[in-house]
């Protein structure tokens, strides 16, 4: 598993690369600032779902209710901002989301690491929990008129303009939140006790408990803060959609899974890069785009995708697979 | 910090464990001085797990008195026996096999220091003074999973040490390294010792540590039998204590001449585990091969088996060729395989004993697809008996059973398939001293009725017990052949060593 | 053996408690909607329902047997039903009957299995041959499976079949629904297999300890190719009866059916770990859930709601079994990172 050649990350990589060459060939106007702003834009949902996504499976669990709680974190605010405050600002709408989705995250966490439930299982019901409760008891409508605060925060743009050429191109606020996310689970997981006790639990339970980590409290951080992070990309995919849609998002979790593992995660636990989990939702975002530029229907979308996990993750456990029968 | 005038470190005095009306414990003393070894010895079951769980705080006593430094600790924990200093090293190590080798050291002690960051540096920067002060040089940036078994352990001492240890207790910490590395670890337990640092040493064999130990206390049966100065123990001796009685097992008769060879193993190369390695077995034979861990037995009894894939050589059962690296394959040509860990590898646990003999016999036992439960359960109950399994109830999980009757367990599934050869992996460990007898018994038996067996085992008595023939295993090579009762224990152990 | 589960007392295992739940839940029903939901009409519209969800919980069943999971059921149910509705639109079309129908079907109801088996096969050779953890292996091939359909149809459903598709999810047969005869034919034999046959005893095996089952001489790999092809080909049944009820097939049809599958599986006390599940327990599960799901449904209540009360059930389950699942998760140590 050891160099750069067999790793994840460079896999990703190269097909990515192999993507934009073919992608160039058959579509010159494919490498445009245009493309490459309209991809980042794509991939700023995604990007922060899937660092969440990727932080519980290197504590060792996996979840799938997160798309449930970014939606629904989402909805509660907006309904709840335009019910009671319509001229919320946006970062307090903001913070009422992500607050929303920690709370939702502290029930997975309630019954993962206070019962000690299977993960998977657990995230199902919950999934469908948070879905329901959501659709039954706030509402199934789709809410076009959002609070004006947040369709704002969708026209603050960081950079916008033409080039010399004549591309269009735009990058809103919301990748800074995409950064910003980047930037603090990196510090999370590589510069305090807590991020390391993570990555501890996910490679051995057993003997993080022997070491005195308290396995139950870094657990529930992790759901808390998965949440906290599905509330904040709920309430940007609200807001960059312009439209408060309580059937968006779910649904979608398979696919982020997908981005994490293509990028090097294990589902054993332990092992997870943030580069990893941005270079595979880079791959899943192109594919989900741009797969016509290659010449390949959009239909096939789904498929490619599946192909993809199938590659991403069957090499690396055939790999294993032969070394641990030569070893012997 | 400083030390009472009495020089005893930790006291544990009339220290007695019970389980739901099992005495684990009764009424032991135990006192360990800074800088001071004491072996710890004892067998499976005769409290020495117990004691260690006790020591680290794990589990209370049910009675006693425990003091660390001259104050008597009560309703003593994990982190109080952490904050005072006493570390185990359990013989899985409890390292994280996705960290860093400076994460691994360093790693407890910020978390015991209360620290909220994290530094990768300044981690590196602990783990090298750390790794200085026993004098050894593993790459701090390596992934643990990719260090040696030997290199694992002395990374588990040196986490100890990072969180300022002064008794370090090590569970069978001699298992699974080889001669030189054994040395080497010797060379690192002076040093502590030097440095006020005391050990104990828990184990069933103790052989390689008297040398740097001042005393020996064995166990048996939950309480203390004897204890003194390591100078006047050895193996001979330990082994008498810690069974309690003169182990003198039967050697086994000659080899029946009918002698036909049934089992032909040519050169067998798998680079990396054993090299060349060719012997042939006859009916009735029993074949002991032998080595320190790390020489290539166990990767050569699972390649028997198929349960590893040699790269090249050639396995045939009376001239027929057996395919290798196929389990099934290997069991339709009528090869058997008791595994060495009967926990993870033998038994199926939750399910019944029934069960977990009829396993191996189910594609018999059709008729038309369908099973034929009664013929079946019949069958293993009768090779239950055959085998003298205790057990109140053949529908009971086999997880209720005994040590000794687990491994009868796992013997009957075999022996109900007839097998010619059959491969014995470890056949007694975690066994009882009486049912260790009685499996010899059952091995030389199963030469006796003309089958082939291979023991594989770094237990010298059971080898010399049972085999009439021993191959000796060193770095992956078979170097030497002895045969039965031509050489003594302690001739034995030399040869293996040297 | 055998002999292991009846020595237990009956009121001991998990399968008493849950018949104790089915008849609860059939009791509060009736006692709310006494009119309603002792009809005929509903007794009869439940036993139409939960075929093909239960179906494709028997087929979840029995790969969780093992210590895995299929989380392609729906997506082999769609794009087995997919591609026989091609088969039966671009060769017959609605005014296709008597003999020629027959033989159609029969052809697409031929290719559908094939589907599923091929489906189930390219799943077990991940898990066994390639070691993927099947949660990712059934994820990865599910989004294939319904990847495909979606390719096949463009994402747009399929209709215009034969009348006589209508029989495989809406007729009776002696007043008992068609889909309820395929399901009790599915699970009876899924039951023998597991209890009265070698194979399946060694899938309890198996998934008791695939470790011990190595070194016992099983054929492990055979064991899950064929029980990834079995998951499969009830997968694809499950699809025809979709398909025939719906009276057309999608790609995405029956999506609330993977959650719904997983939890009676787990409801019906199948251990997620491998090594313990019981048909019997599986159906008492199903039957439970179609009681409570219709009886919902006449107090009208909405279908979101239904999906908040199954994933509420199947969190209490969990919480209720937790005490059992301190053992499991103890045993599951040693494999976890093989």
């Amino acid at each position: 598993m050891t160099g750069v050649l067999t790793r994840n990350e460079t896999l990703v990589a190269v097909v990515i690369a192999l993507f934009c060459i073919v992608a160039t060939a058959s579509d010159p106007n494919f490498l445009t600032v245009t493309t490459l702003s309209d991809l980042l834009r794509a991939s700023i949902v995604l990007g922060i779902l899937a660092t969440g996504a990727m932080l519980v499976l290197i504590s060792g669990g996996i979840d799938v209710s997160f798309t449930a709680v970014a939606v629904s974190a989402m909805y509660v605010t907006t309904t709840l901002s335009l019910a009671l405050w319509p001229d919320m600002p946006w970062y307090l709408i903001f913070a009422a989301s992500i607050l929303v989705g920690a709370g939702l995250g502290a029930i997975n966490g309630i019954f993962i690491a206070g019962f000690g439930l299977p993960t998977l299982i657990v995230t199902l019901g919950t999934l469908s929990v948070f879905r329901g409760c959501l659709l039954t008891f706030v509402g199934s409508e789709r809410i076009s008129a959002l609070p004006p605060e947040m369709r704002n925060f969708s026209r603050m743009m960081i950079a916008r303009g033409t080039t010399e050429g004549g591309d269009f191109y735009a990058l809103p606020w919301a990748l800074a939140a995409l950064a910003l996310v980047v930037f603090l689970t990196a510090f999370i997981l590589h510069k305090t006790m807590l991020g390391r006790s993570i990555f501890a639990i996910g490679g051995s339970v057993e003997s993080a408990r022997r070491i005195g980590i308290n396995v139950r409290r870094i657990q529930f951080f992790v759901y808390v803060y998965v949440g906290a992070l599905a509330g904040l990309a709920g309430i940007l995919q609200g807001s960059m959609g312009r439209m408060a849609d309580p059937f968006s998002l779910v649904g979608l979790e398979l696919s982020v899974i997908a981005a994490v593992v293509l990028g090097g995660a294990r589902l054993v636990g332990g092992y997870g890069t943030i580069t990893g989990t941005l270079l595979g939702v880079a791959l899943i975002v192109l594919v989900q785009n741009s797969l016509i530029v290659i010449g390949i229907p959009s239909t096939w979308q789904s498929v490619t995708i599946g192909l993809l996990i199938l590659l991403g993750t069957g090499l690396p456990a055939f790999q294993a697979k032969r070394a641990a029968a030569r070893a012997g | 910090m400083d030390q009472p005038q009495t020089g005893a470190f930790v006291e544990m005095k009339g220290v007695t464990k019970h389980y739901a009306g099992v005495t684990a414990l009764e009424g032991v003393d135990l006192t360990v001085a800074a800088g001071e070894a004491v072996c710890l010895a004892g067998e499976n079951g005769s409290g020495k797990s117990t004691l260690i769980k006790i020591l680290s705080g794990v589990e209370p006593a049910s009675a006693g008195e425990i003091r660390i430094g001259g104050k008597t600790m009560s309703r003593f924990s994990p982190r109080m026996a952490t904050a005072a200093g006493l570390m185990v090293i359990f013989q899985d190590f409890s390292l994280f096999p996705n960290l860093t080798v400076a994460e691994n050291i360093a790693f407890a002690g910020e978390l015991a220091g209360r620290r909220r960051f994290f530094s990768a540096r300044s981690a590196r920067a602990a783990a090298r003074s750390v790794l200085d002060r026993v004098g050894v040089d593993i790459p701090l940036r390596a992934r643990l999973e990719t260090l040696p078994v030997a290199h694992k352990q002395i990374v588990a001492i040196c986490r100890a040490l990072a969180c300022e240890a002064r008794l370090i207790i090590m569970d069978e910490p001699t298992a699974s390294l080889t001669e030189r590395e054994v040395r080497a670890l010797l060379g690192i337990i002076r040093l502590l010792k030097e440095q006020g640092v005391a050990v104990v040493f828990v184990s069933h064999k103790l052989a390689e540590v008297l040398e740097v130990s001042e005393r020996v206390v064995v166990l048996r049966n939950g309480r203390k039998v004897v204890e003194g100065p390591a100078g006047t123990f050895d193996t001979a001796s330990l082994a008498m204590h810690m069974t309690g009685r003169e182990v003198r097992d039967a050697a086994p008769g000659p080899v029946p001449d009918s002698g036909d060879t049934l089992l032909r193993v040519e050169a067998l190369d798998k680079p990396g585990s054993f090299r060349n390695v060719s012997f042939d077995l006859s009916a009735g034979e029993v074949l002991g091969i032998t080595g320190l861990l790390g020489s290539g037995r166990t990767s050569l009894a699972k390649s028997l088996f198929g349960l590893v894939a040699p790269e090249s050589g050639r396995i045939a059962v009376s001239g027929a060729d057996v395919p290798l690296g196929d389990p099934v394959a290997a069991s339709e040509a009528r090869i058997g395989y008791v595994p060495e860990d009967r926990l993870t590898e033998g038994l199926f646990l939750t399910q019944s004993i029934l069960r977990n003999v009829a396993v191996g016999r189910l594609g018999d036992h059709e008729r038309g697809g369908f099973l034929q439960h009664r013929a079946l359960a019949a069958e293993a109950s009768g090779w239950l008996r055959r085998l003298k399994v205790k057990a109140p109830s053949v529908a009971a999980p086999v997880q209720s059973l005994s040590g000794g009757n687990q491994q009868r367990v796992v013997l009957a599934r075999w022996m109900a398939r007839a097998p010619r050869v059959l491969v014995l992996n470890g056949p007694s460990v975690g066994v009882d001293v009486g049912s260790k007898a009685d499996i010899h018994d059952i091995i030389r038996d199963l030469g006796a009725r003309g089958l082939g067996v291979i023991v594989i085992s770094d237990d010298l008595p059971e080898l010399l017990a049972t085999c009439h023939r021993i191959l000796v295993m060193k770095g992956g090579r078979m170097v030497e052949e002895i045969g039965a009762g031509s050489v003594t224990e302690d001739e034995l152990a030399h040869r293996l060593a040297s | 053996m055998s002999g292991s589960r009846t020595e237990a007392r009956l009121t001991e295992a998990p399968e008493f408690r849950l018949a104790v739940i089915a008849v609860l839940v059939f009791s509060l029903m009736a006692a709310l909607s006494p009119d309603r939901f002792l009809s005929p009409q509903n007794l009869t519209s439940m036993a139409f329902q939960f075929p093909e969800f239960a179906i494709l919980a028997l087929a979840m069943t029995v790969t969780m047997m093992t210590g895995g999971i299929d989380l392609s059921v729906v997506g082999v149910a769609n794009l087995s039903a997919v591609v026989a509705a091609i088969i039966l639109t671009a060769f017959a079309d609605p005014e296709t009957t008597g003999g020629l129908a027959f033989i159609w079907l029969a052809l697409a109801l031929l290719a559908s299995l094939t589907v599923g088996a091929t489906a189930g096969l390219l799943n077990g050779i991940l898990v066994s041959r390639f070691g993927l953890p099947p949660i990712l292996a059934t994820l990865g091939s599910g989004l294939v499976f319904t990847g495909l359909a979606v390719a096949m149809t463009g994402g747009s459903a399929v209709m215009g079949f034969p009348d006589i598709v209508f029989v495989i999810g809406n007729a009776r047969i002696l007043l008992v629904p068609v889909p309820l005869i395929l399901f009790a034919i599915l699970a009876a034999g899924l039951h023998v297999l597991l209890t009265r046959t070698g194979f399946g005893l060694r899938i309890t095996m198996y998934g008791a300890n695939p470790l011990a089952a190595l070194c016992a001489a099983i054929d492990i790999d055979r064991i899950l190719l064929r029980v990834y092809v079995i998951a499969g080909m009830f997968s694809s049944v499950a699809g025809m009866i979709i398909m025939s009820r719906a009276n057309s097939a999608k790609a995405d049809y029956g999506s609330s059916y993977l959650l719904l599958a997983v939890l009676i599986a787990v409801l019906g006390g199948v251990n997620p770990y491998g090594g313990y599940g019981r048909v019997v327990g599986v159906v008492l599960a199903v039957l439970s859930m179609q009681f409570l799901s219709s009886g919902l449904n006449m107090l009208q209540v909405s279908n979101f709601a239904r999906e908040l009360i199954w994933g509420g059930l199947l969190i209490f389950v969990m919480v209720v079994n937790t005490t059992n699942w301190a053992g499991f998760r103890t045993r599951r140590g040693p494999f976890k990172s093989s």
